[in-house]
């Protein structure tokens, strides 16, 4: 196999017409690293890994493999696997032969080729399906052909570029499983790009967050979901309700934040400031609907941080219950594991520690019409 | 769909159970294509088959066979018969020239670069000009005092006239101006019905531009290539106006619609005229039943892309 030590990215950027699509990427992979790159359509994921394939030219920086320039070769010459979207088989060559093709443009003689296939096709379970074209088999299954048309080159990185989105849910679950256990069995350094942060959190030892074409954050599956960065970060992290608010005093680490638009335009809610803050700016508070409470009265206990509303949907989701508060023009997430009243008053509170306090701004850097 | 629903005695009405068939109100739409079928082909078609059974006296006298004397004809009197090999002579190579020619400038037009339309315009063109056009076009511009001759005599490179109408060159020349642009259509479009993301994942697995034309394009444009050289090969095997106006019409572009045109036209021999069509008609079957017959032996599926 193919090793290498360190990827490097440096300063990695491409334009549209104008337009960046990804600017300033700066990233070090190590060998056997599995590493994530997140974010909706159009933060520039996709580009970057078709820069790194050699599939799209850059147009700025350097990618460098074990210090030497690499992001001047034609993506034939780089030696990396790529696993498509829509799969990229070749409709017209059976399972094997798609998995041979690789192999073959290296020259390889035919039975050291039979063998890489056999064992390729063996990993990815399809053995009873070698002869037949893409045409006949599953969505599941062509995708694990191009799994192991990628993996039987052994190539020193595998680029995945959304391999599940065509999938359904159950297949998705499935597959997700399979890639990590192959990354795991047979250490291949491996980039994968995704829109779906349970995807990411599960598959990955790094993920980079992408924004309009810039980092927003880079750690690890704990540091991004323990502690995001900005509020951006946490939207994608699971804190399901992002309100906008204003610092009313700040102590320590510790912010009191007034939210405008509920009922009598009064809560305050203590958080846990991210970023420097001061009293009279602009923020936006986080909070995961598992860490609400929902109470039905107004107790003692709960305080000044109580949220006052209206349950106005409630969803069952097997052990819990996912509730839907409206509260001014806000509609609030929350998950109780005893029924509320659709349609009666609760108060949500949530212990300051899991509530952030970011600042509104996402980063000085970005132009604003950019930002858009 | 329907057919669990009829096991036990059908309740629906006759007009229902009709429908359920495939047979209702729709169908009449068929009507005024079938009458014009039936009116402008099968009956005139039928008509001349009819005729070629029923040669002229002469032509029973001259060389036998009584009803099929006509056939005889055809494949007996060298004249007639080798007007087959002439013909092919000229449609297979410009054909052939006319889809291989177009590959390369189909794959090349498939990337978004500056003036592509104002050149797939100029190519598409020449569809527009009719034969007579193109043949008068010809004439003019590579004639024996045409623009090419004079211009090359001018400057010296050539001592006498090149003889580039007239003859096989130039009814080759007019096949090819009126065949390309439709054979460069058919095959861009073909072309734009395969995944570009095949050429992408055959990148990344390593193959050069030659191995990923030949393996995966290639295999995968096939068929289309098939289809597109039997309709350039069947407008190519029955040209008429060029072979006469920039041809050799009695010499080496004697082609069989020119035969037929002289039995009818000339020897007022209807028969002898159906026989020749007829037979062209043959000639092209056995070519495309050929070319079929390769085709079908090569991947015939969906192309993955845009269709």
């Amino acid at each position: 196999m193919s090793t290498f030590e360190s990827l490097e990215l440096r300063g990695v950027g491409r334009r549209f017409g104008g337009v960046d699509a990804l600017a300033d990427l700066d990233l070090t992979i190590k060998a056997g690293e599995f590493v994530a790159l997140l974010g909706p359509s159009g933060c520039g994921k996709s580009t970057a890994l078709n820069c790194l394939a050699g599939l799209l030219p850059l147009t700025h920086g350097e990618i460098l493999l074990d210090g030497k320039r690499i992001d001047t070769l034609p993506p034939e010459r780089r030696g990396f696997g790529m696993v498509f979207q829509s799969y990229a088989l070749f409709p017209h060559l059976s399972v094997e032969k798609n998995v041979a093709f690789g192999l073959q443009m290296q020259g390889l003689p035919r039975a050291q080729i039979d063998a890489r296939v056999r064992k390729a096709i063996e990993l990815v379970k399809l053995d009873e399906h070698v002869k037949k074209l893409p045409g006949q088999l599953s969505g599941g299954q062509q995708q694990r052909v191009a799994i192991a048309r990628a993996v039987v080159l052994e190539p020193s990185l595998v680029l995945m570029d959304e391999p599940l989105s065509n999938l359904d849910a159950k297949l998705r679950l499935d597959m997700r499983t399979e890639i990590r256990r192959l990354h795991q069995s047979l250490g291949l350094t491996t980039i994968y790009v995704t829109h779906d942060q349970e995807e990411a959190l599960s598959l990955a030892d790094r993920l980079v967050v992408l924004r309009n074409g810039r980092v927003q954050q880079i750690g690890t599956p704990d540091e991004l979901y323990e502690s995001p960065t900005s509020w951006y970060v946490a939207d994608f992290m699971g804190y399901r309700n992002i309100l906008p608010a204003t610092v009313v005093s700040t102590s320590g680490d510790e912010a009191v934040v007034a939210l405008p638009g509920t009922a009598d335009g009064g809560v305050r809610l203590t958080g846990r400031a991210v970023g420097a803050l001061s009293a009279g700016d602009s923020v936006r508070v986080a909070i995961r609907p598992d860490d609400f409470s929902v109470s039905s009265s107004a107790a003692e206990g709960l305080g000044a941080g109580a949220i006052p509303g209206a349950v106005s949907v409630v969803e069952y989701q097997g052990r819990e219950l996912a509730v839907g508060v409206q509260t001014g023009d806000t509609m609030l997430h929350a998950r109780t594991p005893t029924a509320p009243q659709v349609g009666g008053a609760v108060w949500l509170t949530a212990p300051v520690e899991r509530v952030l306090v970011f600042p509104e701004s996402l980063d000085a850097a970005v132009p604003a019409e950019v930002a858009a | 769909m329907s057919g669990s629903r009829q096991q036990s005695r059908s309740t629906a009405s006759l007009r229902h159970r009709l429908a359920e068939r495939g047979v209702d109100p729709a169908l009449l739409m068929l009507l005024p294509g079938l009458v014009l079928a039936v009116a402008l082909f099968v009956y005139p078609f039928s008509y001349g088959i009819g005729l070629t059974v029923q040669p002229t006296a002469e032509m029973q006298a001259q060389w036998g066979g009584g009803a099929f004397a006509n056939y005889v004809a055809f494949f007996r009197d060298p004249f007639v018969f080798d007007s087959v090999w002439l013909t092919m002579r000229l449609a297979l190579p410009a054909a052939l020239f006319n889809v291989l020619a177009s590959i390369p400038v189909a794959m090349v037009l498939r990337h978004k670069f500056r003036g592509k339309r104002l050149l797939t315009s100029l190519l598409v063109l020449p569809i527009t000009l009719g034969t007579v056009l193109t043949a008068q076009g010809l004439l003019i511009f590579a004639g024996r005092q045409g623009w090419i001759n004079r211009t090359l005599l001018e400057f010296g490179l050539i001592d006498e006239p090149l003889r580039l109408v007239n003859n096989y060159l130039g009814v080759m020349f007019s096949l090819v101006i009126t065949g390309f642009p439709f054979a460069f259509l058919l095959i861009s479009s073909y072309l734009s019905g395969i995944d570009p993301s095949l050429e992408r994942a055959a990148k990344t697995l390593g193959a050069g531009w030659w191995q990923r034309f030949r393996r995966i394009i290639l295999p995968l444009l096939a068929p289309g290539l098939a289809t597109t050289f039997i309709l350039t090969f069947v407008l190519a095997f029955s040209v008429f106006p060029s072979a006469r106006l920039v041809g050799d019409a009695m010499g080496s572009t004697r082609v069989m619609s020119l035969m037929a045109f002289r039995a009818f036209g000339e020897q007022n021999d209807y028969a002898m005229a159906s026989t020749i069509a007829l037979m062209m008609g043959v000639v092209e079957l056995l070519v495309v039943a050929a070319v079929l017959g390769l085709r079908s032996l090569l991947y015939r599926g969906t192309t993955g892309g845009k269709g």
